[in-house]
C-alpha cells in the first residue's frame, strides 16, 4: 500500500475554509499526547492551557496585549509572501522600530507634550522600514537571498539593542539595571479602558491595518500588482510592474508594520526599553500570517489563536509546572499542521494499491 | 515490451473504443464515442477546440476515468486508471503542453519517467541511441529551460519512444515546427508505423493529416460525427466535418492600402543588437524593421532563433542602450517599460499564455487588467487605486461576445481555459483597445482551425483598420495567409521583408535553416532540414 497525493483540477474551496481548523485540532491532538507523556492528565492540561486564559477579563485583556504585535507584523508578512518576498526578520525590524521610537523618550524626556506620541510612532515606522530596506535593496539591486541576509540582521538588531540598553541608554537612575528610563506620561500608549485590563491602543492599530490591508490587497491596484508578482512574475513584467519596485514596497510595508508594533510593545506594554521586548513576535507571526491563510482579516483571528498559545504557556507553567517553552513546541507542531494542511487544498489523498515509479501530473 | 508486433492487418485491432461517454456536470465531453486502431496505422483525431479530444486522450492515457463504454486493448477490456497503467500496456503520450521540468537537464527529465533504477549516464546514452535511430536531435545535458520548443518536442518524443510504446499519442505535434522541421517529425512516425507501431494523430493541420493519416476520426461537441479516409477527403470537406458548416477563407485582400511607404511608420526598429540574457539565450543583432500603418509583417522562423528575445526587446520588457533604437510611432521607446510603450499606442500579445500573457490562478476579468491598467486607467482604476470590477466585468463581456470566446461560468480563472478561448482573450483584450500597434507573438499555435481562422481574421481587419501589425510565427500557413510582407529570423538576425506574393515555402524554409543573406552557416543550427547532422 502507498500513500500519493493527486493534484486537484482546482483548489478546493472546502479544505481552503477548513484546513487553519483541522490544523488545530491536529495540534490539540498532540499537545494531548505531549502533555500525556509529561505525565499530566491530557484534559486538564489543554483547559489550563486553551480555555483557563479565556475565563477572566484581565487575561483577555493580557491576550489583546500579545495579540496585537503579532497581528501587525503578520499582516506586512503576508503582503511580502504575497509577493513571494520571503522576509523573515521581522522580529529585528520589530527592535529597530523600537529603538527608534523611543529616541524621544530616553533621549529627550523633558520633550513632553501632545505630540511626543504621534512622533514616536512615527519614528518606530520609519525606523522599521529603514530595516527592512536593508535587505530589499539588497535584493533588488544584487539578487541576494532574501532569507538569509533578513534572518542575520534580527541578531544584529538583538544585539545592538542589547549594547544600547547596557551602555548609552542605560537608566542614569536605575541602578545599573540593563535598562533605558522609564517613559514619561506623555511617552506611554493610552489603554483602550484602563478601568479593566492593560490591552492599549496597538490593538485598535492592528484591526485598522487589517483592514486597510485588506483593502489594498483585494480592491486595489496597487494589491493587485504585489499578487501578480508574486504568482507570476513574467506576466508581472509583461504588465510593466517593476520587480524592484514590489520588492521595496513589500519590504517597507512590513517593516513599518513590525516598526509600529514594536514601538507600540514598548510604548504600551513594557514602558522602556529591556535587553529582551520581544518574545520572538516576529518569527511567531510567520506562524499566524499563515495561520491567516495570509489574508489580512484571518491574521487578526490567527493572531488571537498564537497570542493564547503565549497565554497558556503562562498558566501552564503556572497551574501545571511545566516550561513555559512548551508555547514553542505548540507553535512549531502548529506551524508544521498549517503547512500540511494547506497541502490538502491543492492535492487529494489517494491510496494507491501498488507501487509504481513515478506520479504524473497531467 | 515485447518484440513480437501482430503484422499491421485490419483483423486485431490494437485499441478500441466503444461509447465511451464523459460529462462535466451538465457537458457532455464524449458522448457514445466509437473508434479503433490497427497496429501499424496512423490515426487522425480531428476536431474543434472543446470538441471532446483532449478528453477522450485523457481516458485513454489514464487521465480520466470514463462514466461509461469500454475501452478494449488487443481485444481485452481494460481498465485504465492512471498513466502508469497506460504505460504498461504501451500506451505512451506526446503533450501539446510539453510536461518537462525547466531547471532538469533532457536526460534528468527522461530518467525521471523511466522510474530511476537506469542511471544518468545510462539514460543518456539511450536517448542519443533513439534519437540518432529516429532523427530526433537532441542535446541530452542541456537544461530544458534554455531548450527551443522544437527541441523540447523532440525530448518528449523520445522521451516516449523509449517506453517502447505500441500505441503513441500525439497531441498537436506539428504547431512548432517548421516545414522542414515538420518533413523530420513526419519521416520519424512513418519510421515508427514501419515498425508496426500505431499513433494517434492529434491535429488541426488538414493538409498533414491527409498527408500522414491513415484513417480519421472527426469529433464535434463530444460525437464522433465521421470516420473517414482523410486522403479521400478535401481539406475543405474535412474542416466542413469539423465545424459543421463551411469555414471561410480568411480575407486578406479586403483593403491592401496603396504605398504604405509615403506614411509615417508605427514602429520602427533601428539596429538593434543585445547580448544574450542567459548562457542558451540568443543574442539578437542588427535587427532593423519597419511597420506602416495598415500591413500585416510575418517574422518567420525556426523556435529558438531569437523570437522571444526579440518579442521582450520590443515589448519593453527589455530595455534597450538607446532610447532611438525603438520608435512607436515617431517617439523614442526604447528606455520606456511595457507600460509607456502600450501609452504610446503599442499592444502585445507573447507566445505562452499562462504565467506571461495571463497569470493562471486570476480571473479572466483581473487578468483584463494585467495589460490594460497603464492605458486605460481612468476606466479600470479610480482614486486612491482602487479597481473598478464593475467596468472590468463588462468590458470582459465585450471582449468575450467579440470574439466567441467559450467558457464555463461567468468570470472563470484564466487556467481553467483552453487554449484557444485564452489566446483569443489575451488578444481580444488589446483589440478591444483598438492599438495602433499589435505585435503579436505565435497567435494561433495549438489553436483549433476554426478559432485561428477567426483570430487570423481579426488580426487583418485591424490593420485594414489602419493599425500596424507585426506578427511571430514559426507557421508558415499562417503567415502566407495573414501577411503582407515577411521577414525571417535566424540566429538572432533579422532578413529583409518580402513581399508575401513573390516569397516561396522553399526560400523561407531555406532562410530560416540559416541560409539568408547570403551567410549561409550550417554551424548554428542544429536542425537543418537536409542530412546536416
Amino acid at each position: 500500500m502507498r500513500v500519493e497525493l493527486v493534484r486537484r483540477p482546482h483548489p478546493s474551496a472546502l479544505y481552503g475554509a477548513l484546513s487553519p481548523f483541522l490544523a488545530l485540532l491536529i495540534t490539540a491532538t498532540l499537545g494531548a499526547i505531549m502533555f500525556a507523556i509529561l505525565g499530566k492528565a491530557p484534559h486538564l492540561a489543554l483547559y489550563a492551557y486553551f480555555i483557563e486564559p479565556l475565563t477572566e477579563v484581565w487575561s483577555l485583556h493580557e491576550l489583546l496585549v500579545k495579540a496585537a504585535p503579532l497581528i501587525l507584523i503578520a499582516i506586512g508578512l503576508s503582503v511580502c509572501f504575497l509577493s513571494n518576498n520571503w522576509n523573515i526578520g521581522a522580529e529585528g525590524q520589530f527592535i529597530i522600530g523600537a529603538i527608534f521610537g523611543s529616541v524621544l523618550p530616553v533621549m529627550f524626556p523633558e520633550f513632553r507634550g501632545p505630540f511626543v506620541l504621534p512622533i514616536m510612532l512615527l519614528m518606530g515606522i520609519l525606523g522599521g522600514m529603514t530595516y527592512a530596506a536593508i535587505p530589499a535593496l539588497l535584493k533588488a539591486k544584487l539578487n541576494t537571498n532574501e532569507i538569509l541576509s533578513s534572518l542575520m540582521l534580527v541578531y544584529v538588531a538583538q544585539l545592538f539593542l542589547d549594547w544600547l540598553v547596557r551602555g548609552p541608554w542605560r537608566n542614569p537612575q536605575g541602578f545599573n539595571f540593563p535598562e533605558s528610563r522609564n517613559f514619561h506620561a506623555d511617552a506611554v500608549l493610552p489603554e483602550v479602558i484602563s478601568a479593566s485590563g492593560r490591552a492599549h491602543y496597538g490593538f485598535v492599530f492592528a484591526i485598522i491595518a487589517a483592514v486597510v490591508m485588506w483593502y489594498i490587497l483585494n480592491r486595489t491596484l496597487k494589491g493587485f500588482e504585489i499578487r501578480v508578482m508574486g504568482q507570476s512574475p513574467r506576466a508581472g513584467r509583461f504588465a510593466g510592474f517593476s520587480r524592484a519596485g514590489t520588492i521595496l514596497t513589500t519590504f517597507l510595508i512590513a517593516g513599518g508594520l513590525a516598526g509600529l508594533a514594536g514601538i507600540s510593545e514598548v510604548s504600551g506594554a513594557i514602558g522602556q526599553l529591556r535587553p529582551v521586548i520581544s518574545p520572538g513576535y516576529g518569527f511567531t507571526a510567520i506562524i499566524v500570517a499563515f495561520l491567516g491563510r495570509l489574508n489580512p482579516l484571518g491574521i487578526v483571528a490567527a493572531g488571537l489563536v498564537l497570542a493564547l498559545s503565549y497565554l497558556g504557556g503562562e498558566a501552564a507553567q503556572i497551574s501545571l509546572g511545566v516550561s513555559n517553552k512548551v508555547a514553542n513546541v505548540f507553535q512549531g507542531i502548529l506551524l508544521f499542521s498549517v503547512l500540511a494542511c494547506d497541502t490538502l487544498i491543492h492535492y487529494r489523498v489517494r491510496i494507491a494499491g501498488r507501487p509504481s515509479a513515478e506520479g504524473q501530473g497531467v | 515490451m515485447s518484440d513480437t508486433d501482430e503484422p499491421p492487418t485490419l483483423q486485431n485491432t490494437l485499441l478500441k473504443v466503444e461509447g465511451i461517454t464523459k460529462t462535466f456536470g451538465t457537458l457532455k465531453a464524449n458522448d457514445r464515442v466509437d473508434f479503433d486502431i490497427v497496429p501499424g496505422e496512423i490515426h487522425a483525431l480531428l476536431g474543434e477546440n472543446g470538441a471532446g479530444k483532449s478528453t477522450l486522450v485523457k481516458m485513454l492515457f489514464g487521465s480520466l476515468q470514463p462514466d461509461s463504454g469500454t475501452i478494449k486493448w488487443r481485444g481485452q477490456p481494460v481498465t485504465i486508471s492512471d498513466p502508469m497503467d497506460a504505460r504498461a500496456l504501451g500506451i505512451g503520450m506526446v503533450f501539446q503542453h510539453f510536461s518537462l521540468f525547466e531547471s532538469l537537464s533532457a536526460a534528468e527529465n527522461i530518467a525521471l519517467s523511466l522510474g530511476g533504477e537506469v542511471s544518468l549516464s545510462r539514460t543518456a546514452a539511450e536517448a542519443k541511441r533513439v534519437s540518432d535511430e529516429y532523427g530526433l536531435p537532441i542535446h541530452p545535458d542541456r537544461l530544458v529551460g534554455e531548450l527551443s520548443v522544437g527541441e523540447r518536442q523532440r525530448i518528449e518524443i523520445v522521451r516516449c519512444l523509449l517506453q517502447q510504446p505500441e500505441l503513441i499519442i500525439l497531441d498537436e505535434p506539428t504547431s512548432v515546427l517548421t516545414p522542414q522541421e515538420a518533413e523530420k517529425l513526419f519521416a520519424t512516425l512513418e519510421k515508427v508505423r514501419r515498425e508496426g507501431k500505431s499513433i494517434l494523430y492529434i491535429s488541426h493541420r488538414l493538409e498533414e493529416v491527409q498527408r500522414l493519416c491513415d484513417r480519421a476520426t472527426v469529433l464535434r461537441l463530444g460525437r464522433v460525427v465521421a470516420h473517414c479516409d482523410p486522403r479521400a477527403e478535401t481539406a475543405k470537406s474535412l474542416a466542413a466535418m469539423m465545424v459543421g458548416e463551411d469555414i471561410h477563407d480568411v480575407d486578406r485582400r479586403k483593403a491592401v492600402p496603396k504605398e504604405p511607404a509615403k506614411q509615417q511608420p508605427v514602429l520602427v526598429i533601428d539596429d538593434l543588437s543585445q547580448p544574450p540574457t542567459g548562457p542558451f539565450a540568443v543574442a539578437l543583432r542588427n535587427v532593423a524593421l519597419e511597420v506602416f500603418p495598415g500591413e500585416v509583417v510575418g517574422i518567420a522562423g525556426i523556435a529558438g532563433n531569437g523570437q522571444s528575445e526579440f518579442f521582450e526587446a520590443v515589448s519593453g520588457e527589455r530595455l534597450q542602450d538607446r532610447p532611438e533604437r525603438i520608435r512607436i510611432r515617431g517617439k523614442n521607446a526604447g528606455h520606456d517599460g511595457p507600460s509607456g510603450r502600450r501609452r504610446l499606442g503599442a499592444a502585445f500579445s507573447p507566445e505562452e499564455r499562462l504565467g506571461h500573457g495571463a497569470v493562471p490562478g486570476f480571473s479572466l476579468s483581473e487578468n483584463l487588467l494585467l495589460s490594460r491598467h497603464a492605458t486605460d486607467g481612468k476606466t479600470y482604476v479610480g482614486a486612491l487605486g482602487t479597481i473598478k470590477s464593475r467596468a472590468l466585468t463588462s468590458a470582459l463581456e465585450r471582449i468575450v461576445q467579440a470574439l466567441d470566446v467559450r467558457k464555463s461560468e461567468a468570470d472563470p480563472l484564466a487556467s481553467s481555459l483552453s487554449g484557444g478561448n485564452l489566446q483569443k482573450l489575451i488578444l481580444g483584450r488589446e483589440f478591444d483597445r483598438a492599438p495602433a500597434l499589435l505585435i503579436a507573438n505565435q497567435p494561433t499555435w495549438g489553436v483549433d482551425a476554426g478559432a485561428a481562422a477567426h483570430i487570423r481574421q481579426e488580426v487583418i481587419d485591424l490593420a485594414r483598420a489602419g493599425s500596424g501589425v507585426l506578427v511571430i510565427s514559426q507557421d508558415l500557413d499562417e503567415l502566407l495567409e495573414m501577411a503582407d510582407r515577411i521577414a525571417v529570423m535566424s540566429d538572432g538576425r533579422l532578413s529583409e521583408t518580402i513581399p508575401t506574393e513573390t516569397v516561396t515555402r522553399e526560400a523561407l524554409g531555406l532562410m530560416m535553416g540559416g541560409a539568408g543573406n547570403g551567410e549561409a552557416s550550417a554551424k548554428n543550427s542544429p536542425m537543418l532540414p537536409e542530412g546536416t547532422i
